[in-house]
C-alpha cells in the first residue's frame, strides 16, 4: 500500500473547524475526487487517512499534516490537485509526497506560532515578553477535560519575539494596529499551546490582550534547538524517493 | 443599495461560543449571488439550530430552485444557540444569514420552514434580532415578508398575529409564483406599498394572508366565524402540490455542511403523500396523492447526488419508503451499482406489512448492517383497528423472526400512548408485544443474545387529519400509563433485561397540543414564553412546562379547552378556512369509523373512498411499476 503525506492549510474563516469537521471534510473530499483510498477491515470499514497533532479551533494554520493509504499507487502532484479542488475553499492542500521510511509524527518536533493582538499596548507586550523568557519556570492552570491542571509553560518556549504590524480578519477588512507574537514551541506533553504562553505572559506581566488573538501555525517540523529553526518534514521524503520524482518505487511496485 | 457583510463583526464573538464553525456558512455546493444582481431575494430558515436545520430537505429544495432562477437570490439563516444570542445582543450584531452573512431585515422575505410547532420561539428570536417588528401589523415597506411553510403551516393561526403570509403544501411552483409577483411589484415602483403586495399574493386564493381575515368568537370561547375582511379575498386557501415529481429532480447540488449535522447523508424523496390512512398521521393526510418518482430518476439522482456530495450513505426517504412500487429493483439496483464502494443505503420509514428480508438484505450488502426499526404505533389489535395502522400481530413477529433469523440481533419498535379511546390494557399490550418478540426471536436463533427496544411517544392530535376532534389525553394519564408499561417490562424475569425502554413524560405533548390545535388567541402564550426566555422548545434541556403554563394562565388562555377538550362535528375549527382538499364530512365519518373500530383500504390498490383530495385539488394518484430497471454504472 503506497502512503501519501499530505500538507493542508486551515485559513480564514474555516480556521472555526474542529478536527472532527476536518476529517469528515477531508474523507468526503477524497471520494469526490476519486482517490483510491484503503479502507481498513472489519465489520465497519474507515478510510485509512491519519492525522498529525491537529490546531485547536479556532486556531488557523498553514502547516497541518495527514497520510492516506491507496491502494494502487498515485502520483502527489495529481493528488494535490485533486484534493485541494475537492476541498472548500479554506482547506488548501499545499504540499503532497510519496512517504519515505519512517512516521510523519515523531518528525514533528516543534511548532512556529503568530498570535496578532489588536488593540494590545506594544510597550506592555515587550516587557511581557522580556519577563516571561527570563524567568526560570511559569506555572499556568487549564482546564482539561479531566478538571484543572497546572504546568510549565516557559520549558518549551525555544523562541519568542514582539512586533507590531496590522491585525487582519477572516473577512479580509482592513484592521487596526495590532501586536504580533511570533514563538517557536517544542510539542511536550502536556501540550504548550500559544493560549499557555498568553496566560504565562498575564501571569508574569498582567499582560491582558482586550479582543481575543487571532492565533496561525506557520511551520511545523524538525527542530534545529541551537536556532529554533524548524525543518520541512518532507524533505526526507523527497530524499528517499529521489526528490520527488513521479512512479512507485521499492517496495511498492509488488504491491 | 447594496447590503454589506455582517462576518467582520460575528467573527469577533466566534472565539467565544460552542461549534462555531455552523456559523461560518461556505458548505460545499452553498451559493452566494451578487446582490445587486437579484431584484427579488429570500432569507430562507429553519428555525432551529444548524445542526437540525442545515439536512432539512424543504429547505434545501428551495434554496437550490430559487438560486436557479436568474434575478433571485436565496440565502439560509438557522436559529443560533442562546450564547450567541447574548452576545450577538451585547454587541448589536443582527441575524444574519450563513451564506453571504447578509442581515435578514434587508431580504424581501424571510421564509420560514416550520415541520414542527415547537420552532415557534425561535422564530421570535430571529425577528427580534433581526430588528423586524414582532407583530406584523407593525412592519413598514423597509421589513421583509414573513412568510410560513412547511406541515405546522397547515394551522399557522397560533402564530397569525407574527406571519404576513403562509403558504401551504408543496413549495416549488408557488415560491417561483411568489418571487414572480414580488419582482413586478418591485418593478412596477411598490404601488400601494406593503398591503398590495400582500394583497396580489392573497387574491390568488394560494397565499394565506391572515390580517385578511377576521375571526369572530361565541361567548363561551368557541369560533363563530373565520372571514376575509377585503373584498377579492377568497373565503378559503388552497394547498400546493407537485405533481410529477420526475420533472423537480431536486437537491441536485446537496449542501454539505463542516459541521456536524443529525443526518449525514445524502437523501432522495422517492415519493411524496401517503394513502395508508393512519388516522393519526398528519402528513399522510396532508401530502395526498401519493405522487412516486421514477426508479430511473432516483437512480440518476443517487448516481448525481454521491459524486456532487461525497457521502457514504443514501437515505431513500419518503413517509413509508418499502410502499414504493418498485422498491425492490430500486434497492438491488443501488445495491449492485455501489458494491465495494462502503456506500450504504437506508430507508427510514419501513412498515411491518411491506418489509421483506431481500430488501433488508439489499440495504445492508455494502455498509453496516444496522437496526431494524418498525412502528405498530398501537399495542393491542382493537388499538390499531381505531388508528387503522392495519398491522397484525402475526405480521409482526413473522417480520421480526426472519430478521432475526438472518442475523439481525436488535429491533425497535416505536408505538405512541394517549392515543383516543385508549385503556391501560392497549398500553400493556405493548409489554406483551415486546415479550413475545423476544421469545419468538430466542426460538429461532437459539441463542439469548436478542434485543428489543420499545420507544413511545405522546400522542397529539393534530389538525386535517380524523382525530382533529379527538380530546387528548392529559399528562397525568400518559405518564401514569407510561410508568405502568415500565414496571410491567421491568419487572419481568424472562425477558425484561432483553428490552430497552425509552419514553419521554407527557407533558411537552401538552405544549404541542395547544400550538398544533391553537387559534389566534394562542399567539399571546408564546409571545409571553418567548419574552420569558422561552428558546430551542424541542430541546427537553430547554423546554420549561412551567413556563408554558405560567404564560398560559397570564394570557387568560385555558390549556385544557385546546388540548384535552374533545370537540364537536359543527364547531369551526381554527383551520377550516384552510384547504387541504380533504373533505370535512369524510374526516368526521372516518373520525366515527375509528371509534368503532372500522378500518380503511389504501385507495392506491382498493377504489377511491372519498376522502377529497384529488378532484378539490385536481390531482391524482402517480405510481409505477414502470418496468424499467437501473442499469449499472461505472464506479470510480
Amino acid at each position: 500500500m503506497q502512503r501519501l503525506r499530505v500538507r493542508y492549510a486551515k485559513r480564514g474563516r474555516l480556521r472555526f473547524t474542529s478536527h472532527r469537521d476536518i476529517s469528515r471534510a477531508v474523507e468526503r473530499a477524497v471520494r469526490r475526487a476519486g482517490i483510491p483510498v484503503a479502507y481498513s477491515a472489519g465489520f465497519s470499514p474507515h478510510p485509512k487517512i491519519s492525522y498529525a497533532g491537529a490546531a485547536p479551533t479556532g486556531v488557523a494554520s498553514e502547516a497541518e499534516y495527514l497520510e492516506i493509504g491507496v491502494t494502487t499507487p498515485c502520483e502527489p502532484e495529481r493528488i494535490r490537485g485533486d484534493l485541494d479542488g475537492s476541498l472548500p475553499p479554506g482547506l488548501d492542500v499545499l504540499d503532497v509526497v510519496e512517504a519515505g521510511p519512517g512516521g510523519l509524527a515523531e518528525r514533528l518536533e516543534a511548532s512556529e506560532w503568530e498570535v496578532r493582538l489588536p488593540g494590545a499596548d506594544p510597550g506592555l507586550a515587550g516587557v511581557a515578553v522580556e519577563k516571561f523568557l527570563s524567568a526560570g519556570a511559569v506555572e499556568v492552570e487549564r482546564l482539561t477535560k479531566k478538571g484543572p491542571r497546572r504546568f510549565d509553560a516557559r520549558e518549551a518556549v525555544l523562541r519568542l519575539a514582539v512586533s507590531e504590524g496590522t491585525g487582519r480578519t477572516a473577512a479580509q477588512v482592513p484592521g487596526q494596529s495590532c501586536v504580533i507574537l511570533r514563538m517557536v514551541v517544542r510539542h511536550m506533553t502536556p501540550a504548550v499551546r500559544p493560549d499557555d504562553v498568553l496566560a504565562g505572559l498575564r501571569l508574569v506581566a498582567d499582560f491582558a490582550p482586550p479582543v481575543p488573538p487571532e492565533v496561525t501555525r506557520l511551520a511545523q517540523g524538525l527542530l534545529d534547538v541551537g536556532t529554533g529553526a524548524l525543518a520541512d518534514p518532507f524533505d526526507l521524503d523527497r530524499e528517499t524517493t529521489r526528490g520527488g520524482e513521479t512512479g512507485p518505487v521499492g517496495e511498492h511496485v509488488a504491491g | 443599495m447594496s447590503v454589506e457583510s455582517i462576518f467582520h463583526r460575528l467573527e469577533a464573538l466566534l472565539p467565544k461560543v460552542q461549534k462555531p464553525i455552523q456559523y461560518v456558512g461556505g458548505e460545499l455546493n452553498s451559493t452566494v449571488k451578487d446582490w445587486d444582481d437579484a431584484d427579488v431575494r429570500w432569507a430562507l430558515m429553519y428555525p432551529d439550530a444548524y445542526e437540525v436545520g442545515l439536512p432539512n430537505q424543504g429547505v434545501a429544495i428551495l434554496y437550490e430552485i430559487l438560486n436557479e432562477l436568474p434575478a433571485t437570490l436565496a440565502e439560509r439563516t438557522y436559529a443560533v444557540w442562546p450564547d450567541l444570542e447574548a452576545l450577538m445582543r451585547a454587541e448589536g450584531v443582527p441575524q444574519f444569514t450563513v451564506d453571504a452573512h447578509r442581515p435578514v431585515r434587508a431580504f424581501d422575505v424571510l421564509g420560514v420552514s416550520f415541520s414542527t410547532e415547537l420552532g415557534y420561539t425561535n422564530m421570535l428570536t430571529a425577528l427580534d434580532l433581526a430588528g423586524i417588528p414582532m407583530l406584523a401589523v407593525d412592519r413598514d415597506d423597509d421589513d421583509p415578508i414573513v412568510l410560513a411553510g412547511g406541515h405546522a403551516a397547515f394551522n399557522p393561526e397560533p402564530i397569525a398575529d407574527f406571519l404576513d403570509a403562509a403558504v401551504l403544501g408543496d413549495g416549488e411552483q408557488i415560491a417561483i409564483a411568489i418571487s414572480e409577483v414580488i419582482r413586478e411589484w418591485k418593478a412596477e415602483g411598490r404601488p400601494g406599498g406593503r398591503d398590495e403586495l400582500l394583497m396580489r399574493l392573497a387574491e390568488s386564493g394560494g397565499v394565506y394572508v391572515p390580517k385578511f381575515y377576521d375571526v369572530d368568537y361565541h361567548p363561551d370561547g368557541r369560533i363563530k366565524r373565520v372571514a376575509p375582511n377585503r373584498a377579492d379575498v377568497p373565503w378559503r386557501v388552497h394547498k400546493h402540490t407537485v405533481m410529477d415529481l420526475d420533472e423537480w429532480p431536486y437537491p441536485k447540488k446537496p449542501l454539505v455542511p463542516l459541521a456536524e449535522t443529525v443526518h449525514e447523508r445524502f437523501s432522495v424523496e422517492i415519493f411524496r403523500g401517503c394513502t395508508r390512512g393512519c388516522r393519526f398521521c398528519q402528513a399522510g393526510m396532508i401530502t395526498r396523492p401519493v405522487r412516486e418518482r421514477s426508479i430511473t430518476t432516483i437512480g440518476a439522482m443517487v448516481d448525481n447526488g454521491i459524486k456532487e456530495s461525497g457521502f457514504n450513505e443514501v437515505g431513500l426517504l419518503s413517509l413509508s419508503s418499502a410502499d414504493h412500487s418498485e422498491i425492490a429493483d430500486v434497492a438491488k439496483g443501488l445495491a449492485d451499482r455501489y458494491e465495494g464502494t462502503n456506500t450504504s443505503l437506508s430507508l427510514p420509514s419501513t412498515r411491518v406489512d411491506a418489509f421483506n428480508i431481500d430488501l433488508a438484505n439489499e440495504f445492508s450488502r455494502n455498509g453496516r448492517r444496522s437496526g431494524l426499526t418498525f412502528a405498530p404505533e398501537g399495542g393491542s389489535e382493537r388499538m390499531r383497528k381505531v388508528i387503522n395502522k392495519m398491522v397484525t400481530e402475526e405480521d409482526l413477529i413473522r417480520t421480526v423472526t426472519t430478521a432475526y433469523s438472518q442475523g439481525w440481533r436488535q429491533v425497535k419498535l416505536y408505538f405512541m400512548c394517549g392515543l383516543p379511546t385508549e385503556t391501560d390494557e392497549d398500553v400493556l399490550g405493548i409489554a406483551d408485544l415486546a415479550k413475545k418478540v423476544i421469545k419468538a426471536g430466542r426460538e429461532i436463533t437459539g441463542s439469548r443474545d436478542i434485543r428489543c427496544t420499545v420507544s413511545i411517544g405522546g400522542f397529539v392530535p393534530k389538525p386535517h387529519t380524523p382525530f382533529q376532534w379527538a380530546g387528548q389525553a392529559d399528562h397525568e394519564t400518559v405518564d401514569r400509563r407510561l410508568k405502568t408499561l415500565r414496571d410491567s417490562l421491568r419487572g419481568d424475569k424472562e425477558f425484561g433485561r432483553a428490552i430497552g425502554y425509552r419514553y419521554h413524560d407527557g407533558k411537552p405533548s401538552i405544549v404541542e397540543g395547544l400550538l398544533s390545535r391553537g387559534d389566534r388567541r394562542v399567539g399571546a402564550v408564546i409571545r409571553a414564553v418567548w419574552e420569558d426566555g422561552g428558546r430551542f422548545d424541542g430541546w427537553s434541556e430547554h423546554f420549561s412546562y412551567q413556563r408554558w403554563m405560567a404564560a398560559a394562565e397570564k394570557a387568560g388562555v385555558d390549556v385544557d379547552w385546546y388540548t384535552t377538550r374533545e370537540r364537536e362535528e359543527n364547531e369551526v375549527l381554527p383551520w377550516d378556512h384552510l384547504d387541504a382538499g380533504l373533505d370535512r364530512e369524510w374526516l368526521w365519518q372516518d373520525w366515527q369509523e375509528a371509534v368503532s373500530g372500522a378500518e380503511v383500504e389504501d385507495c392506491r390498490w382498493t377504489p377511491c373512498y372519498d376522502c377529497g383530495v384529488c378532484p378539490t385539488m385536481g390531482t391524482e394518484i402517480q405510481i409505477g411499476p414502470t418496468g424499467r430497471k437501473l442499469l449499472p454504472l461505472t464506479v470510480v
